[in-house]
C-alpha cells in the first residue's frame, strides 16, 4: 500500500554484529555522551531569584483599569460575567452619587467585583468582552496558597493602584 | 595485648566508622547532585551553599518519620533486616589496608583495623552475608512485593558471587596471598594488577555493581514492576538504612576495588619521600582519591545505563561472565607458566 | 581463655540447633541454622583453622543457607497443606537417628574422651598455606575425585533442570 506521506519508516531487524552483541562499546559511548553533558552550560532559571520575562500575549492575573484622570473604567454592565467559560466572575452594581465622580468613570459602577482564581481560566474571555477596556489579564503569575477563601479575589487586590 | 594497642585501635576503627558514614552521607548529595549535573540541571542547591546540608535535612526527615510496622509482620525480622544490612555493610572496612605504617610516639601505627591472612576471603564471607539483610526484611514484610524482592536479590547475589570469585582467583595466582595488605603493597610505584588483569577487572567491576545491588542491576528495588521492592513496607530511619547501606557498600566495593586492582595507596615516585609519615599521609590521600573516583564511577554508570531485565541479569551472570572468568584463569595460568611471575 | 570459649560456643551451638528442630516457622528454623554455623564458625576459629572456619562462612552461611531460606520462601508452608507423616515413617525416622547418635557416641569413646583439654598436635595446619600445600601433595587424588563428584553432581541437576533433553 502506497503511503499518503513519505514519512513512513521500515523496521528491519538486522542480526547484531559482534561488537553490538559484547554491548560494552555501547555503554562506553552512552558513558561519554553522559559526560558530555555533564559539562554543559545549565539551563536552569533558579526561579524566585530571577524569573523568565513574559511573552507579549502571556495572560496573567487580571487588573481593573482606571482613565487617565484615576476613575475606575467598569461599569458593571456584566458582560464579562457572561462571556466567562468558567462562570469565575460575579459582580454588584451601584449607582454613582453625586461627588464621585473622580472614582468612578460612568454612572454605574461595580460596588464588588469578584473572581474566583480557582475556577478562572486564563482565557481571556473577560479582556474581550469588555466595551470599557476596564479589564486585562496583564499581572503575574496567580500565587498558590492554602485557605480557599484566599483564592476568591475582591475589587482591593484587582483593582489597579491610582497613579499620582 | 597493651592499653596503647587497644587505644590505638579503638581510635582507628571509630575514624574508619566515621569516615565512611560521612563518606556515604555526602554520597547521597553526591548521587543527586551529579544526576543533576548528567541531565543539564543543577541538583539539589537549597539546603546550605550548593545544598551542602542537603544529607543532614534528608537525615532529620527521615528520624522524624512516623515509624510504621506491618500488622502482619513478624517484628522482630522486620527490625533485624535493615540492622543486618548496615552491619554487614560496616564491618567490611576492617580488612582494608588504609595506608602505610605511621610512626608517632615512637610507635608503628597500622593503619588497617586487622591483617588477618584471609583478607580477601573475608570480603567476601561478608559480602555474602550482606543478602541476609534484604532476605529477611523482604521475607518479614509480608508483601507479595517484598518476598519477590527478597528472592531475586538471593538469586542474583549468589549468582554474582560465583563470577566474582572466579574473577579474584586469577587475581590470587598472580599475587600468592590472601591479605590484601601484602597485595597492596606488592603493587608499590606503577605495578597495578589491573595492567595485568584487565579482564579480571573488568568482570570483578561488572559483579561488585551486581552486589552492591547499583542500577543496571538493581532489580531488587525494581520500581517499575516490585513497587518498592524489599523495602516496600519501610519508613522511617529503617528505610534510611536500607538506602544508606547501599552508599556504604558502594564506598567498601570502591575501596576494595581500588586496593585489589588499582594498588590502593601506592602512588608512583613514593621512594623518593624520606619522612614515612609523610609518605604514608600521601598514600592515605591517594587512597580517597582513588575510592572516590570510583564512587563517581558508580554514579556515572547509573545515570547512563538503564535497568538489565532479570533473565538477562541471570544470562550475564551465568552465561557470559563465568565462562569469561574461567577462560581468565586460563589465560592467567598460562602466563605465568610463559612469563614466571 | 579458649578453654571458657569453647564451652560458651558450644553452648550456642547446641542451644541454636536445638531451636532448628523446635522453630515451629521454617523461616525461623533456617534463620537458627545461619546461627548454628556462624558458632562453628567461631570454633574452627579458635582451633587456628582460618581458612575452614571463613569457608564454613561463605558456603554454608552466605551460600547454602541462602539457597534453603529461597526454597522455602517459594513453599507454601501452611498447616492445612502440610501433609502428615505415617507413624511408621515416624518410627524410621527415630530408630535412624537413635543409629547416628549412637554410631557418635560411640566415635567419641573411641578417641579417648574424657576431661583432657583438646591439644592441637600442628596448630598451624589449618593456616592456607599449609593447607593447600597438603590438600595438593598428599590429598591431591582425594581432592580431584571429590572435585570430579561435585561437577557430576551439577551435571545431573542440570539434566534433572532441562525438560526436554532432545
Amino acid at each position: 500500500m502506497n503511503s499518503l506521506t513519505n514519512r513512513k519508516k521500515v523496521l528491519e531487524s538486522k542480526q547484531m554484529n559482534f561488537w553490538e552483541r559484547i554491548y560494552l562499546p555501547a555503554i562506553i559511548n552512552g558513558l561519554s555522551i553522559t559526560m558530555k553533558h555533564f559539562f554543559k552550560k545549565r539551563t536552569t532559571v533558579y526561579y524566585p531569584e530571577e524569573k523568565r520575562s513574559f511573552s507579549e500575549n502571556f495572560r496573567g492575573l487580571h487588573s481593573l483599569k482606571r482613565d487617565e484622570n484615576g476613575a475606575e473604567r467598569c461599569t458593571a454592565c456584566g458582560l464579562c460575567a457572561l462571556s466567562c467559560p468558567a462562570e469565575a466572575i460575579t459582580m454588584t452594581a451601584a449607582e454613582r452619587k453625586p461627588g464621585e465622580e473622580h472614582l468612578y468613570r460612568e454612572e454605574k459602577y461595580a460596588s464588588v467585583y469578584e473572581i474566583n482564581m480557582l475556577r478562572c481560566i486564563f482565557c481571556g474571555f473577560c479582556e474581550e468582552a469588555c466595551p470599557k477596556a476596564a479589564i486585562y489579564l496583564d499581572g503575574d503569575i496567580a500565587k498558590a496558597g492554602y485557605i480557599r477563601d484566599e483564592f476568591i479575589f475582591g475589587k482591593d487586590k484587582l483593582t489597579e493602584p491610582v497613579i499620582k | 595485648m597493651d592499653i596503647a594497642f587497644i587505644i590505638e585501635k579503638l581510635i582507628l576503627i571509630s575514624a574508619i566508622l566515621g569516615i565512611s558514614l560521612v563518606i556515604a552521607m555526602y554520597t547521597t548529595l553526591a548521587e543527586r547532585k551529579f544526576a543533576g549535573f548528567f541531565q543539564d540541571r543543577v541538583g539539589p542547591n537549597r539546603a546550605g551553599p550548593w545544598g551542602l546540608l542537603q544529607p543532614l535535612a534528608d537525615g532529620v526527615k527521615l528520624f522524624t518519620k512516623e515509624e510504621i510496622i506491618p500488622t502482619h509482620a513478624s517484628t522482630f525480622l522486620f527490625v533485624l533486616g535493615p540492622s543486618l544490612s548496615m552491619f554487614t555493610a560496616c564491618i567490611t572496612t576492617a580488612v582494608i589496608p588504609w595506608g602505610q605504617d605511621l610512626f608517632l610516639f615512637g610507635r608503628q601505627i597500622s593503619l588497617q583495623v586487622a591483617d588477618i591472612n584471609v583478607g580477601v576471603l573475608y570480603v567476601f564471607g561478608v559480602v555474602s552475608l550482606g543478602v541476609y539483610g534484604v532476605m529477611i526484611g523482604g521475607w518479614a514484610s509480608n508483601n507479595k512485593f517484598s518476598l519477590l524482592a527478597a528472592v531475586r536479590s538471593a538469586s542474583q547475589n549468589i549468582s554474582y558471587e560465583i563470577a566474582m570469585g572466579l574473577s579474584i582467583i586469577a587475581l590470587l595466582m598472580m599475587t600468592g596471598t590472601l591479605s590484601l595488605r601484602e597485595i597492596s603493597e606488592q603493587q608499590s610505584g606503577m605495578n597495578w594488577n589491573v595492567f595485568y588483569q584487565p579482564l579480571g577487572f573488568l568482570i570483578f567491576m561488572i559483579c561488585s555493581f551486581a552486589e552492591t545491588n547499583r542500577t543496571p542491576f538493581d532489580l531488587p528495588e525494581c520500581e517499575t514492576e516490585l513497587v518498592g521492592g524489599h523495602h516496600t513496607e519501610y519508613s522511617s530511619m529503617k528505610l534510611g538504612f536500607y538506602l544508606f547501606a547501599e552508599y556504604i557498600n558502594m564506598f567498601v566495593s570502591s575501596a576494595i576495588m581500588a586496593s585489589l586492582y588499582f594498588g590502593g595507596y601506592n602512588y608512583p615516585f613514593m621512594h623518593l619521600i624520606s619522612n614515612p609519615n609523610i609518605a604514608a599521609l600521601i598514600g592515605v590521600a591517594v587512597f580517597f582519591t582513588k575510592i572516590l573516583l570510583f564512587i563517581f564511577f558508580f554514579i556515572w554508570v547509573r545515570w547512563t545505563v538503564p535497568r538489565f531485565r532479570y533473565d538477562q541479569l541471570m544470562k550475564l551472570g551465568w552465561k557470559v561472565l563465568i565462562p569469561l572468568a574461567i577462560v581468565n584463569i586460563a589465560l592467567t595460568g598460562t602466563g605465568i607458566l610463559i612469563f614466571g611471575k | 581463655m579458649s578453654h571458657s570459649l569453647f564451652y560458651l560456643l558450644s553452648f550456642i551451638t547446641l542451644f541454636f540447633a536445638l531451636l532448628v528442630v523446635f522453630a515451629k516457622n521454617p523461616i525461623h528454623s533456617a534463620l537458627y541454622m545461619v546461627m548454628t554455623f556462624f558458632a562453628i564458625t567461631c570454633q574452627y576459629l579458635i582451633l587456628n583453622a582460618q581458612f575452614l572456619a571463613i569457608v564454613n562462612f561463605i558456603v554454608y552461611m552466605g551460600a547454602i543457607m541462602v539457597l534453603i531460606l529461597f526454597s522455602i520462601m517459594f513453599l507454601n508452608l501452611n498447616q492445612a497443606t502440610e501433609p502428615q507423616k505415617s507413624s511408621l515413617l515416624k518410627f524410621a525416622g527415630v530408630i535412624s537417628a537413635g543409629l547416628l547418635m549412637l554410631t557418635l557416641v560411640g566415635a567419641i569413646l573411641k578417641t579417648g574422651g574424657g576431661d583432657v583439654p583438646f591439644e592441637l598436635i600442628k596448630p598451624d595446619i589449618g593456616l592456607v598455606k599449609n593447607l593447600g600445600k597438603v590438600l595438593f601433595n598428599e590429598f591431591l587424588l582425594p581432592f580431584e575425585i571429590a572435585s570430579v563428584l561435585l561437577l557430576s553432581a551439577m551435571v545431573g541437576a542440570v539434566l534433572l533442570a532441562k525438560k526436554d533433553i532432545n
